[in-house]
């Protein structure tokens, strides 16, 4: 019964985010998490580990649109890339810390948002994926054409790694991802507040009955237009961690394969539940990883079919089905449990 | 003046593709709710065919012109009933995410089939050098291009408007259920519309071949385009993407004469306006589906 009802959902509305009814398990995931994230460069390549985070962080911030208000983004690369690009630009022209070009990268994505976002949320469903796309291509050619700030196609290089004085050079990776960790983990936490918060519920309201949460007072456009920008500072957050892991910010990252990428990150994790989105990162990052040192020139062909099988036969993504099936259980267990209660009683 | 024509010509030639093609993306959303994400990878594959079949089979581009369009209706047809129609009950923006990795996968395919670098094709000879009307010369391949994609734009405009299998697709775009309860199997039209609509976008393909460098990743800006075309013209109006698709080509051709630094974003710019203006697009009535 509950199967069929949820795999009818649409895309935007896998899963209600389900307060998880034991907040003992909450924390013990929590903790299970942090322990994963700290020690994770023990067990990858220290850059690749950064990069994971930062993916990580880029696809959880889509979720809250994508998941918890209903809207695919298909432009995210253009806060992704533009924090990227000015993150690099203060790091390099001004000498300050990273974490605060960083924070400048963001804040930069949230304006740039804005615009897009007010134009953006006038428009949704299907029309939402393309009018977002297409203004992420705009913003592409204009980084593109302005090669003097961007560097164009040989993109922005030479971006520096420092942090309040220290200069972490190239073989310091495994320092510069516990120096980049509390700022990922920062975002995500934002996140996680953001989408369990009284405003989060109204996002949810929102995606599953427009209308009614309208005649019930809520302005929809203004509470889209703000978890839009809000998605768009996390995301630059993200961006920034990763130009400066780099030391490089390619035109790439304003592409809209970017945006591809992350949507099939959150999609192939679990639209809904943020977790699904670290675990689509961490997927995608080191199969990728994998294939190209491994010698394979064709991850797009990866990307593509993990992408159709996913959306043919596996909709709820990897975490999505997880917990679904957990649920399950306990539903079954507890409804089982008070059937035979009441069997009990009418024999008695 | 010449040259403000010469644009103009050279703008509706490249409007025909993008008019070809969003035709085709129209019709396939107004039957089946399907955005396609890979009308620009069709719109590849046709121009790659073409270039195949005239290195492997001599193939003439006049016999390009007829079978590729058929090959693509092949191989739409193929996808539909393979990929799309699973997903046909669900939210449309589980078909956008499908079609999205079938492209990835298509230009990839390509890519390592044939390279980076681009395909050759030539010009048949009757078409080639350029006509003196009255005093204006212009490029005898734009102005064929430009009256071939017009006929074939009217004569669907025909078809849908005046055949009764154009009655049955409108009202099966416009009214299924109703279309339904007066006996019309409209099922069994979604298939052959896909088809018709990757059919469309190969024919783009071909006629852009001469054109355009034939190259796997020549689809991917086109793909976005077409879409600024469509929210432009109002998606699901059929009207709307081919005038949208024409225009968009004029403002592309003009921005590249005049502004080669902004071409391509005025067209963004132009999709901003329209959605601030009229979100619905110039030829959309109502917001459909959500």
């Amino acid at each position: 019964m509950t199967e069929s009802v949820i795999a009818e959902s649409p895309v935007t509305g896998a899963d209600a985010p389900v307060a998880s009814s034991n907040p003992r398990q909450r924390w013990a995931l929590l903790a299970a998490g942090l322990v994963a994230a700290l020690a994770l460069p023990w067990f990858v390549y220290p850059p690749v580990a950064t990069d994971i985070a930062a993916l990580a962080l880029f696809a959880v911030a889509l979720d809250i649109l994508l998941g918890y208000t209903g809207l695919l983004s298909f432009g995210h690369a253009a806060f992704w890339g533009s924090s990227a690009y000015v993150t690099g630009l203060i790091a390099t022209h001004s000498g300050v810390p990273f974490p605060v070009a960083v924070v400048g990268g963001a804040v930069f994505a949230m304006v740039l948002a804005l615009p897009i976002g007010y134009l953006s949320v006038r428009r949704s469903g299907i029309y939402f994926a393309m009018v977002t796309l297409a203004f992420a291509q705009m913003v592409y050619f204009i980084g593109y054409q302005w090669s003097g700030l961007t560097g164009g196609e040989n993109g922005l290089q030479g971006v520096p790694r420092n942090f309040f004085g220290i200069e972490l050079v190239e073989t310091d990776s495994f320092y510069f991802y516990y120096s980049a960790l509390p700022i990922l983990l920062l975002g995500m936490w934002t996140a996680w507040r953001i989408v369990h918060s009284p405003f989060g519920r109204v996002l949810v309201s929102i995606r599953d009955n427009t209308q009614r949460a309208r005649a019930l007072g809520y302005e929809a456009e203004k509470y889209k237009l703000l978890a839009f920008v809000l998605s768009a500072g996390l995301t630059g957050l993200a961006g920034g961690v990763f130009a400066i892991n780099h030391g490089f910010v390619a035109l790439t990252e304003l592409h809209w394969s970017t945006s591809g990428e992350v949507v099939l990150m959150t999609v192939l994790g679990g639209i809904g539940t943020l977790w699904g989105g670290i675990l689509g990162a961490f997927l995608t990052v080191t199969l990728s990883d994998y294939l190209t040192s491994s010698g394979f020139d064709g991850i797009d062909l990866v990307t593509g079919s993990v992408f159709i099988v996913v959306v043919l036969l596996f909709r709820r993504g990897i975490w999505g089905t997880v917990r679904h099936q957990w649920l399950a259980r306990q539903l079954r267990r507890e409804s089982s449990r008070r059937s035979t209660g009441s069997i009990g009683r009418t024999r008695r | 003046m010449n040259a403000v024509l010469q644009y103009a010509v050279q703008g509706l030639a490249a409007g025909s593709f993008y008019a070809l093609a969003a035709l085709g993306l129209a019709i396939i959303f107004g039957v089946l709710g399907v955005v396609n994400f890979a009308h620009g990878a069709f719109y590849m594959l046709g121009a790659v065919t073409a270039a195949v079949l005239l290195d492997s089979f001599n193939l003439s581009f006049w016999g390009s012109l007829l079978v590729v369009p058929v090959l693509m209706f092949l191989f739409g047809v193929v996808v539909e009933r393979l990929l799309v129609q699973w997903l046909l009950q669900l939210d449309p923006l589980y078909n956008f995410l499908l079609t999205f990795g079938l492209t990835l996968v298509l230009v990839e395919l390509v890519k390592q089939r044939y390279g980076v670098s681009g395909l050759p094709y030539r010009l048949p000879g009757v078409l080639s050098g350029r006509v003196d009307l009255v005093g204006i010369v212009l490029p005898r391949y734009q102005l064929f291009v430009l009256v071939f994609s017009g006929g074939i734009c009217v004569l669907v405009w025909l078809v849908m408007t005046r055949s009764r299998v154009g009655m049955i697709v409108r009202a099966a775009t416009e009214k299924p259920d109703l279309a339904r309860a007066l006996g019309i199997n409209v099922g069994r039209w979604v298939t052959p519309v896909f088809g018709f609509g990757v059919a469309l976008a190969g024919l783009a393909g071909v006629l852009a071949a001469p054109f355009r460098a034939i190259t796997a990743d020549m689809g991917d800006n086109f793909a976005i385009i077409l879409f600024a075309v469509v929210v432009i013209g109002g998606l699901g109006s059929i009207v709307g993407a081919v005038v949208a698709g024409f225009m968009v080509g004029l403002v592309e051709a003009f921005g590249q004469a005049y502004a080669p630094t902004f071409s391509q974003i005025v067209i963004f710019v132009m999709m901003a306006l329209i959605i601030l203006v009229r979100p619905a697009g110039l030829f959309g009535l109502k917001e459909t589906t959500a």
